[in-house]
């Protein structure tokens, strides 16, 4: 299964600039574990030691945030595309 | 002058730590930024003597505020009344409670003026001539009104749909201000871009761990004005939740600090029910703040995507606090309830907080026995549009005596 992951900014200098990146995987953990095989270090900036999503980044497949999916276990089937958004802080 | 004790920007969820500058965000895991203290270097020199030494505004706890000199913005904002509130008591059928009323707070009656005294003045530091923000209204106002004060440009950034006298009461003071075809949380996102751009101090974006530390001072007055003492029960209102971590971060200060006891004080959140995704989450009991696309007149609280979120829930969890919402018909009629009892004008997040405060009283949530305070952080004249068609007109009648008796006669009075 290959699929498209949108790298946001702030991460580019760690896939040599590339703003899609194609990937390997049947689920988000594997796309993420395939993702780091291919650009090291990128693995560590998405996830936290436990493995689990960091707070503050949020991954979704095809525009559905994979929190309120399956969370890593969220299936991947060909084309779909993953994208990582760092949170927006700030408010009020 | 004393010296400043901030340590250093530190990430909520990493730990990593950074040096003092106009930044928010952990350029590792993403997580916020929020000042860090050496309260150490405090020890002794900190103490109720000093602080009731000083003039009565927000800056007579200033070492625990993160400016290094003097404040340049704002510097006689704060410091409003603590009013005990007998007969909304009566009303609600409990016995000791308190109103913290920053309807009044100068000088554009909210509580905003709090955190906009420390993003300036700190923005003033870093050396910025423009300060910017996205309001949902209190903010824009008390942005544009003190970067007038101190000379400053500014850009407010607002949803288009606003009240008029949150509009008007930014727009008088000669701001730029600037209504985005969308709802606050698409305000919030076109500012963290125009940010990254433009070089401004947007004081929630940018200038956010400095901004939201202001909102300590509410609590700290509280606190002393309850004779040195935290109340056992706290009600706030949420937008983003930054307010109700902060009144509890000013709590553990306090009692850190050796200015109080701990009194195992619980913090209540409250929302409206067209945009409550924290009171929903702490409801629930999940972790997962699910964003939502508000609908309600509490458009001061209207954040569906609240950054705080997370931190807000934990704080209500971890103080033995809960959360709850209210609607629309509630809200009008808990801002009346507080007018007509206690004489305060509150706008609608202050009617959250009131009909919160009684639905969990009424739960059983909130003891009927203790010391409650509500957080009252607004001003009812800037939300009109909200209570036009529930407030009695005025009967209108002739100049003469004849009409008038005819007029008490129908309603009873007798001469
Ligand atoms: C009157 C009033 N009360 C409370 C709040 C909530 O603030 P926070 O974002 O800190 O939760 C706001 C936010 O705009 C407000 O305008
Ligand atoms: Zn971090």
């Amino acid at each position: 299964m290959s699929i498209t992951i949108r790298i946001p900014t702030p991460l580019r200098k760690l896939t040599a600039g590339a703003d899609e990146v194609a990937v390997e995987g049947s689920n988000v953990s594997e796309v993420i574990d395939n993702l780091e095989a291919q650009h090291n270090g990128l693995k560590a900036r998405l996830c936290d030691d436990a493995g689990e999503i960091r707070r503050f980044v949020n991954v979704y497949v095809n525009d559905e945030d994979v929190r309120f999916l399956q969370g890593l276990k969220t299936a991947i089937k060909d084309g779909d595309e993953l994208s990582i958004v760092p949170a927006i802080a700030g408010g009020c | 002058m004393t010296e400043s004790i901030v340590r250093a920007l530190k990430c909520r969820e990493c730990g990593e730590e950074y040096p003092v500058q106009p930044t928010h965000v952990c350029e590792f895991c993403f997580g916020p930024l929020e000042v860090v203290y050496d309260y150490e270097k405090l020890e002794g020199n900190f103490t109720r003597k000093l602080i009731e030494s000083r003039p009565q505004n927000m800056w007579r706890y200033r070492e625990l505020l993160p400016i290094d000199g003097e404040p340049t913005v704002g510097a006689e904002n704060g410091f409003t009344p603590l009013v005990r509130a007998e007969r909304l008591a009566a009303a609600l059928g409990v016995k000791e409670l308190y109103i913290k009323n920053d309807s009044v707070c100068s000088p554009t009656l909210s509580f905003k003026d709090r955190v906009v005294s420390v993003a300036l003045s700190k923005a003033v530091e870093f050396g910025f001539t423009t300060v910017a923000c996205a309001s949902t209204g209190n903010l824009a106002g008390s942005v544009a009104a003190n970067a007038a004060a101190a000379g400053l440009e500014s850009y407010v950034f607002i949803p288009h749909d606003l009240e008029q006298g949150k509009v008007l009461g930014a727009g008088i003071f000669g701001t730029k201000i600037i209504g985005i075809n969308g709802t606050y949380d698409d305000v919030n996102r076109l500012c963290s871009e125009v940010a990254g751009k433009y070089g401004w101090a947007f004081v929630n974006v940018n200038i956010r761990p400095f901004y939201a530390e202001g909102s300590k001072t509410y609590g700290y007055e509280i606190m002393e004005q309850l004779g040195w003492k935290a109340p056992k029960h706290v009600v706030v209102p949420m937008a983003s939740g930054s307010l109700c971590t902060k009144i509890d971060k000013s709590i553990n200060e306090f009692i850190k600090l050796g200015l109080i006891e701990d009194n195992s004080t619980a913090i209540y959140g409250a929302q409206a029910t067209g945009c409550s995704p924290i009171s929903k989450a702490v409801k629930e009991n999940t972790d997962l703040i699910h964003p939502v696309r508000p609908d309600t007149i509490a458009k001061s609280l209207a954040i569906g995507n609240p950054a705080d979120g997370y931190y807000a829930h934990r704080v209500m969890r971890d103080t033995g606090g809960w959360a709850e919402d209210v609607n629309d018909e509630e809200i009008v009629a808990a801002m009346k309830l507080l007018a007509e009892t206690e004489g305060i004008f509150t706008e609608t997040a202050g009617g959250v907080t009131v009909g919160v405060a009684k639905k969990l009283i009424e739960q059983g949530r909130i003891p009927r026995d203790e010391s409650i305070v509500l957080c009252i952080t607004g001003n009812g004249l800037k939300t009109q549009e909200a209570i036009v068609d529930a407030i009695e007109k005025p009967r209108i009648i002739q100049s003469n005596l004849k009409d008038f008796d005819a007029l008490a006669a129908a309603d009873g009075v007798q001469v």
